[in-house]
């Protein structure tokens, strides 16, 4: 074959550059404009050969691949490198922070860790649907040992790549499962849902939660979207401290989301990324799925252990679906498998050993329990002495009581984009441009600095 | 109990079971098996000669170092990954001289071990570039369609792999290729190929790389054996090396899983060399696209470990030997099991067991063979007659002669 296209080499340069003129053609997305090889282009091949036979292609097959923006969270903490600046503050992506502003690694982690190093356990392989000694301590944390979803071994529980990886899972199943199904999220919600739900080519549409002019949540729309969507649809909920608001429903307000679900057939997926982080109790953060799940709902759960265990580079989380049956539960189960093996085989060991080592022994369950409470204190703590701050300096009567209301480890400033850039270019303070800053990574220290700049960003910028 | 949590009003009613993965499976169907002569040939996990899966001492080392870091934190890695790890790989697979990477020309991101590299790479060009239909060898990883297909590409294969011979069917690899649309990709094993152990030769690599370089074909390497298939990490680069010497642009996919022996903290890389640093850096942007909505930035635990056994000096010499070692006790049991074969008197010709490369042997024996061999003599293996060799020991040779001598002499 080789030998018998050398041979016909000829042609002038305008054919070969007809040739590349075709290649770029091609390249375009979606066109399907092919090099005929053994048809009329042939000629126009072979002079492309004969000038460049053992060479490759003189042209990028990508060169018409464009630049992609930064991500808008994980981008921030890039900008916030690259500046120089001594008051610089980065209160963009969610990730605790010491008073000092220093990563904090938990004691019960080092603990595990060393606990792990000292055993000098293997490296193989996982099952694909992770480890079961986290899978197990994993639902029973979300649920409760001794909820009846889990004795009647009703959920299935996947090890996940931390929360992104387990609701790409979940929206893998709900693509292959519920084809035409579309998932309904909040307005606002974490930046990464869609995109998620985009990848996986699950349908999505809002529902109304966040209120600009209470700061608070648009329960009535958030109600009236959530009836008016197709029977039968998943409603994206985050279990506890919403992100980016802060905002979360009261446990009558659940009861009635809880309701409307039931009544519409919609099933409830929740996501849950800081179980622990909203009130400092891991009990009460789980209490908004154990409502649904006491009345019998078939639900999905992904948990992440990113914030509430500091296990951010770790990745581990876990997708759980409750179902109706354990027989359903087992089919479920072996069909995330089978979604999770072509894109990574198996999950990760490291971060989900240290999970079933904490959660699983008392005591370092105990001790990081009191963690939990000291990491979800000084949020609480750093709240209110932004709020003093700002109530001390500002002074149009602006009220600043959403701050200490929001839940979580952010706060939905308000702010618009203008102004959060304002907060960047003029103050070093990072944050997204949806006005989210995180809390987690304010110290008190700096707490009067940071009411400067959202007063000045608020008053004298439009 | 309310009517909803009633069986027949299950939103998943239809969801039916599916089947154990075939590969993974086999380890599954072992661990159920109360045999104590059970024998697990199934997934390529290497074993010690005590039958022992093995962490390679400079793993245990780094881990040490890592674990004692007072200043070691846990914050998300960049969606690229560990950036030191990344060019520790690059460097790894493309030479520590490539002149790619000197012009900045490639682009590596962390990924989940082979098959996320794989996934990542298949993601992007589905999106990216003009040929969405991938060649695959005829036998390949059972993995490699379905990693394809979830990403959006087509699967087609060309002939690899001659059962007569059990060699290369290299005429027909040429003419399958040489027919292919012009642009298309082209999965290569880099060496070790998986099932059947059966690489082409440096001559053959070289009329390969001329053949797809005249069709445009997008080379698409998935390198999980470097340094297992010969003992060297150089000398199983070379077909990867070779078509980035040519200037050309590929896709390589590279797995720790074996040769650092870290299988579950699922290492890997994948790296795009293109024919300019603009254009290298317009791809790694694409890249993070396609990470951030899969498992937004990549674990830390292991591209750690990698990297710093890659940049020790005593740390890296240190693993060469590990891994030589355990290259060396693989092409040992190849001789064991042909020389009990042999000893035996089994039917056949089983000279391929010694030919063949890397971690696998490709037997021969058909699907009745392997069910046979799993019943009577609870040796557990895929169906398609691939035996990992890094699970053998000289104890367990004898008996898994036994069951192929059994398998070949009484079932058809």
């Amino acid at each position: 074959m080789a030998s018998a296209m050398l041979s016909l080499a000829s042609a002038s340069p305008s054919a070969s550059l007809s040739l590349q003129e075709n290649l770029k053609i091609s390249w375009k997305r979606g066109t399907s404009s092919r090099i005929n090889f053994l048809g009329s282009d042939f000629s126009k091949t072979k002079s492309f050969t004969r000038t460049s036979m053992t060479v490759a292609v003189k042209v990028s097959r990508f060169k018409d691949i464009t630049m992609a923006p930064p991500d808008p969270i994980l981008g921030v903490s890039e900008a916030f490198k690259a500046d120089t600046h001594e008051m610089k503050l980065n209160l963009g992506v969610g990730a605790y922070r010491t008073e000092d502003l220093q990563p904090y690694v938990l004691n019960v982690v080092k603990k595990a860790e060393n606990l792990m190093l000292e055993r000098g356990e293997n490296k193989e392989y996982l099952p694909i649907e992770g480890l079961a000694a986290f899978n197990k301590v994993t639902a029973e944390l979300m649920f409760g040992a001794d909820n009846a979803v889990i004795q009647q071994q009703r959920v299935a529980t996947v090890q996940g790549l931390s929360g992104t990886g387990s609701l790409r899972l979940a929206a893998a199943l709900m693509e292959r499962y519920f084809p035409g199904a579309r998932v309904l999220i909040s307005s606002p919600t974490w930046g990464n849902h869609k995109n998620i739900f985009n990848d996986a080519r699950v349908p999505w549409s809002e529902y109304r939660y966040y209120d600009p002019k209470t700061v608070g949540l648009d329960f009535d729309g958030m109600i009236s979207d959530i009836k008016a969507a197709p029977d039968g649809s998943f409603v994206l909920l985050h279990g506890c401290a919403h992100n980016p608001t802060g905002i979360d429903p009261t446990p009558e307000q659940w009861e009635k989301i809880a309701d409307v679900i039931q009544e519409r057939n919609h099933i409830p997926f929740f996501d849950v990324a800081y179980q622990g982080f909203a009130s400092g109790s891991l009990d009460e953060d789980a209490s908004s799925v154990r409502l649904f799940a006491a009345r019998g709902m078939e639900l999905l759960v992904a948990q992440s252990y990113s914030k509430n265990l500091g296990l951010y580079a770790e990745r581990i989380g876990a997708i759980n679906v409750v179902c109706a049956s354990s027989d359903a539960a087992a089919r479920v189960k072996s069909q995330l498998k089978r979604l999770a093996r072509p894109m990574y085989s198996n999950p990760p060991i490291h971060g989900a050993r240290i999970v079933s080592n904490v959660v699983g022994n008392p005591e370092l369950f105990n001790e990081w329990k009191e963690e939990m409470e000291m990491m979800a204190g000084r949020i609480k703590s750093v709240r209110q002495k932004l709020y003093d701050s700002l109530c001390a300096k500002d002074k149009s009567g602006k009220d600043w009581s959403f701050i200490l209301k929001q839940i979580g480890m952010f706060s939905f400033t308000g702010l618009n984009i203008t102004q959060s850039e304002n907060m960047t270019n003029k103050w070093h303070v990072y944050m997204t441009k949806d006005g989210r800053i995180s809390l987690a990574g304010l110290s008190s220290a700096k707490c009067e600095y940071l009411a400067d700049a959202i007063i000045d960003s608020y008053h004298n910028v439009k | 109990m309310s009517a909803s949590s009633d069986h027949a009003n299950s939103v998943f009613a239809t969801v039916v079971q599916a089947p154990e993965d075939p590969i993974l499976g086999v380890t599954v169907a072992y661990n159920k098996d109360p045999s104590p002569d059970k024998l697990n040939l199934g997934v390529g996990a290497y074993r010690t000669e005590e039958g022992k899966p093995l962490v390679l001492n400079v793993v245990r080392k780094a881990e040490q170092l890592l674990v004692n870091d007072p200043s070691r934190v846990k914050e998300y890695l960049p969606i690229t990954g560990l950036a030191d790890f990344n060019k520790l790989s690059a460097k790894l697979i493309f030479g520590a001289d490539s002149l790619a990477i000197q012009e900045n020309r490639v682009t590596t991101v962390q990924c989940l071990s082979g098959t996320g590299a794989l996934r990542v790479g298949a993601e992007f060009l589905a999106r990216h570039y003009h040929e969405r239909t991938i060649y695959i060898p005829q036998p390949t990883w059972g993995n490699h369609p379905k990693v394809f297909t979830s990403a959006g590409l087509s699967v087609k294969t060309y002939r690899y792999y001659s059962p007569n011979t059990r060699g290369l069917d290299f005429q027909g690899l040429l003419e399958d290729l040489g027919s292919a649309p012009a642009g298309a990709i082209v999965l290569l094993h880099a060496c070790a190929h998986n099932p059947t152990g059966v690489d082409p030769t440096s001559d053959q690599w070289e009329q390969i790389r001329q053949l797809m370089r005249s069709k445009g074909l997008l080379p698409f390497f998935d390198s999980a054996y470097q340094g297992f298939a010969s003992g060297s990490l150089d000398a199983d680069a070379a077909s990867v090396r070779m078509f980035v010497a040519d200037g050309g642009e590929c896709l390589a996919a590279q797995s720790y899983a074996k040769n650092m022996g870290l299988y579950g903290e699922r290492v890997g890389a994948l790296s795009i060399v293109c024919k300019t640093a603009e254009v290298a850096s317009r791809v790694e942007s694409q890249l993070k696209l396609v990470i951030r909505p899969m498992y937004s930035n990549p674990p830390i635990h292991g591209a750690s470990i990698v990297a710093t056994v890659l940049k020790d000096r005593d740390l890296y010499n240190e693993w060469t030997v590990e891994l030589k070692a355990m290259a060396d006790r693989i092409i040992s049991m190849r001789k064991q099991l042909f020389d009990a074969l042999q000893a035996r008197g089994t039917p056949g010709d089983w000279s391929h067991i010694l030919k063949q490369i890397g971690m696998f042997t490709f037997t021969g024996l058909n699907a009745n063979q392997v069910a046979f061999m799993t019943k009577e003599y609870h040796i557990y293996m895929t169906s398609d007659g691939r035996i990992s060799m890094a699970g053998l020991s000289s104890r367990t040779v004898p008996n898994l002669t036994e069951a192929i001598h059994a398998a070949v002499s009484s079932v058809a």
